[in-house]
């Protein structure tokens, strides 16, 4: 064991990284997440990213975990304590530490013979589980408890918050439960029995979490789903997305219930694919219900001619977006913002679609409910933008507000209006504003009933070829897109220096990390944060203010870029793209490189 | 057969006269056997008395998919996207259960493009009367070869088809629909009990109906010409039907035909024609199609029948009011649960 290299340096407290290497199918995320939850309880802001491979069982997965006191959630460049399981990876993994890190490893690996500038950590797991737990099938599950317990052990983690950790993720299932407690446990004491004490890495009771929740942004959506009252989902499964819908059908399970009858009120329907997914839910949108599906980029690809169709006949439903790393299937396990300019445009002809982008849990939760008041307001298919960091990975989050005020359900007109009004055409605009009042199948009175078409029509729905009537309705599909930007979230915006960077989504702690180490290095930064397409007047104010724009995106050909250009040519001289898309999520150390770079 | 009609009222249950089921003029070719079609719709649609605002119209694209604008001008109508209809049918029922769905499709649109969807349609037994007009070829492109054309079968400029076709009643059979029906365009009579029939079924309801196409495959070569389908026309039962609101005023002979019963107490019976057809045996309806094609004769009727078979409304058994008009005191849980979801996730 190599411990002198620890006691020169600092103690990094509440700050530093973790990295956990395993294999795919271990039960191994319950023991990650157990490790991360523990250090939430503690009160200390904490991050959990899961590099998990397209594979249900065998592949090499790694998850990483970040403490940090200043609250920087994105993930980080160094790893400061390794903890490998996976004698495949294990070389690697070792290869790529910096010195002075700490590494944990199966004692058969004898790993400590690679490199001389590492703190080595040798545990007999085998010997541990054998002795903890009578039954051999579940040997496999076990053994990663205990590096729970010897990370909690070394690092100075309170194993009663572990076991409270443990009961937590394992909830319900009592047995279980008990058995990760003597597991962590048997790690615990074998480490403060055998392992000599460190001091380079601590994690400190503090404060800093007290109040917030934990979860992933797909349960987030859900549960904005469910409290926008959904009522049809129509879906395929697919990775990143498929437990936003899985999540959703366990809250409907407990929330939507009629009191009266214990019937549910919103029917979720797994379809054949997701052309039929949109098909459904377009469909039950025009008939008046609050739909949804939730895919990534394969499904938008599949479901834009019905996007399309939506977007003409003008049928409300939400579509959420957790993308993934494309083109093709690409890395269905990795993320990426590679949806922007599809989901923005999809469809042939022309076509512009709503976006959100929501960048943290709550925004995640509340756009997802937003969501559906957009779609029946502005009538039309409506893109919740997430991406698998977000939807996939826990993050920490103040509680949700209930939204407490009535549904937006748009103009629909009803037998009453209809028996009043003598002129009524499905496609006319009476307010001005682009939006012309629907009706709903099965109203009563004889009146109201109209041909939907995805063929040219004219005000009154009957089909047209004219030119003029052709003309009207697209260009009143456009202007609709400018209605949508007195509706949409503004872009939170934050400084007010000259050197902008704008962003959006799942980067935005990368971004708050990388203005405070650019501050560090002498260059001050403002910051504005988009939240939607459209892009709205602030937008435009704010870029016209800035020098340079360092415009921050998680895909290779700069969409968002492209998209400010076709909105904002004349800024367009001032955009610089900084752009991730390697599959990883995205760590503040690329931006400040790739910034300074610019500047040199 | 002492099941027909009474004679045609002026108006009916609702005080409607047949025009008030009709919808725009068709555009189609004249003399389209879809037209014929649309005609028994308006017919049964009126004869049945169906409330105009409780009817919703889809189609996907194709000369077939533009009827819906021809009949039921007080009903919804959606024109959608090629081949989709069925999702657009799926949505809608769960969105609104208290709609009566007619969906018009043709060869090309559900036997091609649309097959995955109509397999799942039929699987998930949506509440649909789904009309299949099938004239082997399409029409809006001009001409092409469908997948129901016959092996044989030759296009107007001589291009001779050799690929298997496919069956829709067959399939629609295979695949556990419940009522699975096939018709001609050229015998109203028979369509028309065969419409209203499905009209009163819960589920989805497969209705082929061969309807040349004048334009572009009706010509002595082809195998759904006007012709070869009056001449091969082969009906297995006289079809008589009567609605649930006049079962006690007609008197059905015992014995005298078979009869099956639909939910709401509507009755179907069945007179043989040569040999007797029982509708509920669903091997001897797959054996008596594949007899009737090896002689190439279409086999019409309703080919099978089981009204009691579960329909999506049992697997998604959602409140019996429309999801669509649910109040948010319905749909929206209250801001104690939201409360008790944060606590558990601390």
């Amino acid at each position: 064991m190599t411990t002198s290299l620890a006691e020169g340096s600092a103690t990094l407290v509440n700050d530093f990284s973790i990295e956990v290497a395993t294999v795919n199918g271990s039960g191994s995320q319950t023991a990650n997440n157990v490790l991360m939850r523990t250090i939430f309880q503690m009160g200390v802001p904490v991050s959990g990213k899961n590099l998990f491979p397209s594979n249900i069982a065998g592949l090499p997965t790694w998850f990483q975990i970040r403490a940090s006191a200043k609250g920087y959630v994105a993930r980080k460049h160094d790893i400061d304590l390794m903890i490998c399981m996976n004698p495949e990876t294990a070389k690697e993994d070792v290869a790529k530490l910096k010195p002075g890190a700490i590494c944990i490893f199966d004692e058969p690996l004898k790993l400590d013979s690679l490199r001389t500038d590492l703190i080595w950590y040798p545990v007999p797991f085998q010997k541990l589980v054998t002795a903890s737990c009578p039954e051999p099938k579940l040997h496999k599950l076990i053994k990663n408890m205990i590096y729970v317990g010897v990370a909690a052990q070394l690092l100075g983690l309170d194993m009663a918050e572990a076991k409270s950790a443990i009961t937590k993720q394992l909830k319900g299932k009592a047995k279980a439960a008990e058995l990760n407690h003597v597991a962590a446990q048997a790690g615990y004491d074998w480490a403060a029995a055998n392992m000599p004490e460190q001091h380079r890495l601590k994690i400190v009771r503090d404060d800093k979490t007290r109040g917030q929740i934990m979860l992933d942004g797909n349960s987030a959506c859900a549960l904005g789903a469910i409290f926008a009252g959904v009522t049809v989902v129509g879906w395929y499964p697919i990775t990143p997305a498929s437990t936003v819908v899985e999540y959703l059908i366990d809250y409907a399970d407990e929330l939507r219930k009629d009191p009266v009858t214990g019937r549910p009120t919103v029917a979720i329907v797994q379809m054949e694919d997701e052309l039929a997914s949109a098909g459904v839910i377009l469909a039950a949108g025009w008939a008046g219900a609050r739909s949804m599906t939730s895919t990534a980029g394969p499904g938008i690809s599949l479901m834009s001619e019905f996007i399309g169709l939506g977007y003409f006949v003008e049928a409300p439903a939400v579509f959420v977006n957790v993308q993934r790393t494309g083109p093709s299937t690409g890395l269905p396990t990795r993320t990426q913002q590679g949806d922007i300019e599809l989901c923005a445009k999809a469809s042939h002809g022309d076509t512009h679609h709503v976006c959100l982008y929501p960048a943290n849990m709550e925004e995640c939760f509340r756009f997802t409910y937003d969501a559906f008041d957009l779609a029946e307001r502005l009538q039309t298919p409506i893109f919740l933008m997430t991406d698998l960091d977000l939807g996939m990975q826990n993050w920490a989050s103040k509680p949700f507000t209930f939204p407490g005020k009535p549904f937006d359900r748009g103009k629909v007109l009803g037998e009453k209006e209809l028996a009043e009004l003598k002129d009524w055409g499905r496609y006319k605009d009476l307010d001005g504003d682009a939006i012309c009042a629907r009706t709903l199948p099965g109203t009563p009175g004889g009146k109201g009933a109209y041909f939907t078409r995805g063929t040219g029509h004219n005000e009154y729905a009957y089909y047209s070829e004219k030119p003029d009537d052709w003309t009207k309705l697209v260009d009143r599909l456009r202007r609709k897109l400018e209605t949508a930007k007195s509706l949409v979230p503004r872009p939170v915006v934050d400084g007010e220096d000259r050197r902008g960077i704008l962003a959006f989504g799942s980067s935005d702690p990368a971004v708050f990390e990388a203005r405070d180490l650019l501050r560090a290095a002498g260059k001050e930064t403002s910051y504005l944060r988009l939240r939607a397409f459209p892009f709205t007047a602030e937008v435009d104010a704010w870029l016209e203010a800035r020098e340079v724009v360092y415009v921050v995106e998680q895909n290779r050909d700069g969409q968002m870029t492209a998209l400010l250009r076709d909105f904002y040519p004349q800024h367009a001289m001032r955009f610089r793209k900084v752009l991730h898309y390697d599959g990883t999520a995205l760590n503040a150390q690329t931006l400040v490189d790739q910034i300074s770079g610019y500047e040199k | 057969m002492t099941t027909a009609a009474p004679s045609a009222p002026a108006t009916n249950r609702l005080g409607l006269t047949k025009q008030d089921y009709v919808g725009s003029k068709s555009t189609l070719c004249p003399g389209c056997g879809h037209d014929a079609i649309t005609a028994q719709i308006i017919a049964a649609a009126w004869e049945m008395g169906l409330e105009g605002s409780k009817v919703t119209k889809l189609s996907g694209i194709g000369c077939s998919s533009k009827s819906p604008a021809y009949f039921l001008n007080q009903s919804w109508g959606f024109n959608s996207v090629h081949g989709r209809a069925a999702a657009i049918a799926t949505g809608t029922a769960l969105a609104n259960k208290t709609l009566k769905n007619i969906l018009v499709s043709g060869d090309g649109d559900s036997m091609s493009i649309g097959m995955g969807q109509l397999v799942h349609l039929i699987r998930r037994n949506v509440p649909v009367v789904y009309i299949l007009e099938d004239n082997g070829v399409y029409g809006l492109t001009k001409g092409q070869f469908s997948a129901t054309a016959d092996v044989g079968s030759t296009l107007k400029h001589g291009d001779v088809n050799e690929i298997p076709p496919i069956d829709p009643c067959s399939l629609a059979i295979e695949l556990g629909c419940g009522f699975v029906a096939r018709s001609f365009s050229g015998n109203p009579k028979q369509l028309n009990a065969i419409l209203k029939a499905a009209m009163a079924h819960t589920g989805c309801a497969i209705i082929d109906v061969i309807s040349p196409c004048v334009t572009f495959n009706n010509h002595d070569s082809s195998t759904k010409s006007y012709k070869n389908a009056k001449d091969h026309d082969y009906p297995v039962h006289d079809l008589g039907f009567v609605q649930y609101n006049e079962v006690e005023e007609v008197e059905i002979r015992a014995g005298d035909a078979r009869e099956v019963a639909f939910p709401d107490g509507s009755v179907v019976s069945f007179r043989a024609v040569k040999d007797d057809y029982d509708p509920t045996n669903k091997l001897a309806a797959m054996q008596a199609i594949h007899a009737s094609k090896a002689k190439q004769e279409f086999l019409t009727g309703i080919l099978y029948l089981d009204p009691q078979a579960p329909t999506i409304h049992h697997f998604c058994p959602t409140v019996d009011e429309p999801l669509a008009t649910l109040p948010q005191a319905r749909t929206q849980p209250g801001p104690e649960a939201l409360e008790r979801i944060m606590q558990g996730l601390m």
